[in-house]
This record gives structure tokens, C-alpha cells and sequence, in this order.
């Protein structure tokens, strides 16, 4: 059976794309097809419930309308989460593919670096780098690929063991080729599998990641934003009864990680792998 | 967030060799634990350096961190020399390491408290909080595995099963936001703010203003441990020793219940261990939104003020907790399932 037939027969998984799909062009084309205010506050209009004064969604605190920035918010949480997602597997391929190709000491020293990562929760180092460098994408993007190449590692450099021993290993190590060029050409590409199902997994992770920062205050600074900083705007307005700022952003996330977890799935039986746990 | 189960290959090591059982798993048990100890003081040790090294990342090093930017040069230098960091790095780190040893954290800037005092007196409370919620996530987690277990590939597993990956896509603080909005503000069953106090006591007395953080922290555990335990009984369903119960008459309830369900809570409760940095991240959320005395919310307020002694402290007893977590879930399991011991590199 054929890859596509595969994935296609995991409805979840085709249902998980399409969301993908829709929310991409909602906040890439959205904001050219419903444009907005998202920079200069209007403080006249605060706080307005949805359908008034032509704000589908309503307005925020400060004026701007909710559903404009449910869009650019959408494009600062993707962005994060996708560059973070792929930073994360590109290191985290690199560090298990080395130390489970040279293995032995280097391995020990490698992996024992991954298990200390691993024993500090990434929430308590993100918001610690937070305190330390200043929040802005760019830096979000670096600092959250490099709390989360840790779980990759692991898989990879299993994966690496048994690659190693393989005879196209062997046969391309007796034919010349250096350490590098082995790693580079002959284990990394036959771990590809493993490391595309779990890059999906890795964006829906720092999405919610991305979420979390922002929520508890540390994350981009104004008038930047994303779901998880419309989220924490929003709770200051709760009591109000003010739902319209807190149910989209709070559902888009939810939706775009169950949908990377679909296709991740879905993924997965295309290339048959294991590996994932939660 | 994913917490990837160690490796269990080559597991067929101790215990395999069927005579003279007792004394091989014993002498390969000792083995096991020794190196898995050492491993874990290695790790500790990592984390260690990791946690000095944060320390000297602080923008202008640890002494702008407390007197402020305005500081001048002898103040610093002042400072510095009082507090030895005009030492050479080794040195300083093998002080770091002895105070913390001897559980000396430093002092906060802020709170006119010991670090470790101030750790002291909130860990109990967000271990209660995590406590409970664990033991209420486990009492529904465990039987909605099994039962999907059993009704594999139904329509109630598959929906079952959607509906934990939607709860794990949930972020918490989204889900404690929709509960306060529906069972507080709406329904108004219950407060939205967790117990205040200072003493385990205190908090338990307001049992109704614990439901909502409970409940919140209970959620994501549930949709993770039921996939665990949906996993694990899957696997011991088609043990032989299933179908030899089943084959002597015994019914399938039975079977479940008294064989099955002993056998796959072994993996699911080591599994717990592991699963610590998890909990940590999911306390600091709900402490947060509901305003709750414990760890977390210190660690969020040392955030906000850039108490970095208290953050680093959190940082260092957090990421111990989470080391030990995993030894003991490892321990468990070998003590449990002999064959999981030779999984150690």
C-alpha cells in the first residue's frame, strides 16, 4: 500500500490535515482579506462583546479587535512553534546520531548530558532564560529549540545503534568515507522516518510550550502577541463574563496541537515507527 | 510533553537462566542498583553545572543580579570579593556545590527568607496539591484504560481515545480558564480561588476551593495514563497466561481483573516516576491560575521580580525530585520485573 493510501486511511489524520490547512490560510490570508488595527491602540473601543460596532469577535482591553488579532497572534504562536519544532530535531538528530554512531565513552557523556536536560522541566528553564534575555521571537524560537532537542536525541541515537552495524555502514566505512560523511549521508537518512513522525510532535509540543510562556507573562512583549498572550490578557476580564477573549484563542490552540497529533499518528503508519509515548 | 520510557533492549540478562534463580537475580540486582545509582548522581551532577552556569548567564554576572544596574564598579568589586566571586570558576563552583549539599541555597533577594526556608514551607503544599490530583486522575485513568483495553478498536475505544489526545492538546491553564467559567462563574458551584494558608491543615480545611485546581491538574494526567494503560493491557491480553486462565474455565471478568490488571499496572506505575517533571510543569500553571500557596506560584513570582537565588534554587530541588523520580520508577521495576534490569548502559 502506498504512503498517501495509508495516511488517507487514518481518518483522524486527514481530518487533522485539512484543520492544519485552514488555520495556515487563516492567519496568512486572513489578515489581508479582513484587515486590522493591531499596533495603535483605540481605547474608545475596549472591551466591546462580539457583533459590536462590526468586531465579529469583539474587542480587547485595548481596542483592537479580537479577531484581527486571533490572526496575528496565529501567526507569531505557528511561526515559534514550527522554527522551534525544527530547530529542536535538527540538534537533536545531530547530538543522537553522533553519540550512538561513535558510542562508548562519548555515548555515556552524551546521553548523561540528555538525562540532566531532561530532569529540569522546560517551563522552569524557559521562564528562567525568560528573566535573562529579553523575550522576543527570535530569541523564543532559539531558546525553546534548544530546551527540547532532548527527547529526539534519545530516539535517535537509538535508532543510530542499530543502524551502525548495518553492512552499508560497515561497507561505506571500508571504502573510505570519513566519520562525518557516514553520519551525514548513511545513519541520518535511514533514521528519517522516526525523526519526520517526531518533528510533528516536536511543533505541537513547543506550540504549547510557546502557550505557556506567554500565558505566565514571560513570553513576546506587546504589541506582539500570540494565543497564549491573548489568553493571558483575557483572565484579567473572566469575571466579567468576557468569554470572546478567552474561548478562540484557547480553542485555536487546542485545535492546531490535536491536529499536528493527528497527522503525527497518521504519520506514523506511513513509516511505521515507534517511539512515542504521550 | 513527551517522556520517552528507557530503553529495554537486551532485557533477557538476570533471571533468565532457570537454575539457581535466586542468587544470580540477587548478585545482578545489586549490580544494577549500584550503577543505576551512580548514573543518577552523574545526572545530578550535570544538572549541578547547568544551574552554576545559569548563574553566571545573568546579564552582567551574579552581583548586578542583586545590587541592581545602578551599582558601581566598587560596589560590584566590593561585593565580589565579599562573596568570593573574584575566585576562579572551579573554585566557586565547588563552593556552590558544598553550600548546596548542605542545603544552603543562598538568600532571597526579596523575601527576606532563606531559600531554602522558602522552599521549605510551600513544597509540602504543592505536593498535597499534586498528590491529590494524581490519586483522583489514577482512580479514572486506570479503569478507562482497562476498559478500552477490552473493547480495542470499538467505537468507544476510538472516541475514548480522541478524546484523551484532545485533553492532552488542552493547555492547562485554557482548561482551568474554562472550568472557572463554567463551574464557578456560571454554575457557581464552586470558588475560584485555591485555599490560602500557610500549613497543609489550613488548605485541607476549604475542601471546596480545592476542587477546581485538583480537577485541573487531574485532567492531563488522566489523558496521558490512560493511553498507558489502555497500551499495557493490550499487551498482557494476548499473554499466554490469558489464554491458559480462560482455557481452565475461568471467566473473562476474572481474568481481567485478578491477572491482567496486576500484571499491566507494573509499567504504569513506574511510569508515574517518570513522569514527575510533568507534574512539576503542570503545578506551577494551576498554582498560578488559582492563586495557590505552593512551589509554583513561588517560582512564578521569583519570575516576575527576577529573584534569581529562589528561581535557581526551585530549579536545582525540582530537577533533583525529578532524578530520584526516575531512579525509584526504575528500582520499582527491576525489583518488579527482573527482566527490565539489563535495559541500563
Amino acid at each position: 500500500m502506498t504512503g498517501l493510501r495509508r495516511f488517507t486511511r487514518n481518518r483522524l489524520a486527514v481530518v487533522g490535515a485539512v484543520a492544519l490547512a485552514v488555520l495556515v490560510l487563516f492567519v496568512l490570508i486572513g489578515p489581508l482579506v479582513y484587515p486590522t488595527e493591531q499596533v495603535a491602540t483605540d481605547l474608545g473601543a475596549a472591551n466591546l462583546p462580539p457583533g459590536v460596532d462590526g468586531h465579529p469577535l469583539g474587542t480587547d482591553a485595548l481596542g483592537y479587535d479580537n479577531l484581527g488579532r486571533l490572526m496575528v497572534a496565529g501567526q507569531v504562536s505557528l511561526l515559534v512553534g514550527v522554527l522551534a519544532g525544527a530547530l529542536a530535531t535538527v540538534v537533536g538528530t545531530l547530538w543522537g546520531a553522533v553519540a550512538g554512531y561513535v558510542g562508548g565513552a562519548v555515548d555515556v557523556v552524551m546521553m548523561r548530558v540528555v538525562d540532566a536536560g531532561i530532569a529540569i522541566p522546560a517551563i522552569f528553564l524557559l521562564l528562567v532564560l525568560s528573566t535573562i534575555v529579553r523575550p522576543t521571537v527570535g530569541m523564543m524560537i532559539v531558546v525553546l529549540g534548544l530546551v527540547s532537542w532532548l527527547v529526539p536525541a534519545r530516539l535517535i541515537r537509538a535508532e543510530a545503534l542499530s543502524v551502525r552495524t548495518r553492512d552499508y555502514v560497515v561497507a561505506a566505512r571500508a571504502m573510505g568515507a570519513s566519520h562525518g560523511r557516514t553520519v551525514l549521508t548513511h545513519v541520518i537518512p535511514n533514521t528519517v522516518g522516526t525523526v519526520v513522525v517526531n518533528a510533528t510532535f516536536q511543533v505541537a509540543d513547543a506550540i504549547l510550550l510557546v502557550a505557556y510562556i506567554s500565558f505566565l507573562g514571560m513570553g513576546v512583549q506587546p504589541p506582539t502577541t500570540d494565543w497564549g498572550a491573548m489568553l493571558n490578557d483575557g483572565i484579567n476580564y473572566i469575571y466579567q463574563g468576557a468569554w470572546w477573549l478567552i474561548l478562540p484563542p484557547g480553542l485555536a490552540i487546542v485545535v492546531v496541537v490535536c491536529a499536528l497529533n493527528f497527522v503525527g499518528d497518521g504519520l506514523r503508519d506511513v513509516v511505521d515507527v515507534k517511539g512515542r509515548t504521550a | 510533553m513527551t517522556t520517552a520510557i528507557p530503553a529495554q533492549s537486551g532485557a533477557v540478562e538476570a533471571g533468565a537462566a532457570a537454575p539457581a534463580p535466586v542468587r544470580a537475580a540477587r548478585g545482578g540486582f545489586g549490580r544494577f542498583l549500584i550503577r543505576r545509582v551512580l548514573q543518577a548522581l552523574v545526572v545530578i551532577l550535570v544538572v549541578s553545572v547547568i544551574v552554576f552556569a545559569l548563574l553566571h548567564a545573568l546579564p552582567g554576572g551574579p552581583a548586578r543580579g542583586v545590587l541592581g544596574q545602578q551599582a558601581t564598579e566598587e560596589q560590584i568589586a566590593a561585593f565580589e570579593a565579599a562573596n568570593g566571586l573574584d575566585q576562579p570558576v572551579v573554585l566557586q563552583y565547588l563552593s556552590f556545590l558544598g553550600r548546596s549539599l548542605t542545603g544552603d541555597l543562598g538568600e532571597s533577594y526579596l523575601l527576606n527568607q532563606s531559600v531554602s526556608d522558602a522552599i521549605a514551607l510551600r513544597l509540602p503544599k504543592t505536593l498535597l496539591l499534586t498528590g491529590l490530583s494524581l490519586v483522583v486522575a489514577v482512580l479514572i485513568a486506570v479503569p478507562v484504560g482497562v476498559y478500552q483495553a477490552v473493547r480495542r478498536n470499538r467505537a468507544v475505544d476510538y472516541w475514548l481515545s480522541t478524546l484523551a489526545i484532545v485533553a492532552y492538546s488542552t493547555p492547562t491553564f485554557f482548561l482551568g480558564m474554562l472550568l472557572i467559567l463554567l463551574l464557578s462563574q456560571t454554575a457557581g458551584l464552586f470558588p475560584a480561588a485555591a485555599p490560602q494558608g500557610t500549613g497543609i491543615a489550613e488548605v485541607l480545611a476549604q475542601p471546596d476551593a480545592l476542587v477546581l485546581p485538583v480537577l485541573t491538574g487531574a485532567v492531563p494526567i488522566v489523558a496521558t495514563f490512560s493511553r498507558y494503560m489502555r497500551s499495557a493491557t493490550l499487551d498482557n491480553l494476548g499473554e499466554d497466561y490469558v489464554r491458559t486462565a480462560r482455557a481452565k474455565g475461568t471467566g473473562r471478568r476474572r481474568v481481567v481483573l485478578r491477572h491482567v490488571l496486576r500484571n499491566s499496572l507494573t509499567p504504569v506505575v513506574a511510569m508515574l516516576g517518570y513522569y514527575l517533571p510533568v507534574m512539576f510543569g503542570g503545578a506551577l500553571v494551576v498554582e498560578q491560575l488559582f492563586n495557590y500557596p505552593g512551589m509554583g506560584l513561588l517560582f512564578w513570582s521569583a519570575a516576575q521580580s527576577s529573584d534569581f537565588p529562589v528561581l535557581l534554587g526551585c530549579v536545582l530541588v525540582i530537577s533533583v525530585a525529578t532524578v530520584v523520580g526516575s531512579l525509584l520508577a526504575d528500582v520499582v521495576q527491576a525489583v518488579l520485573d527482573p527482566r527490565t534490569r539489563g535495559g541500563l548502559r
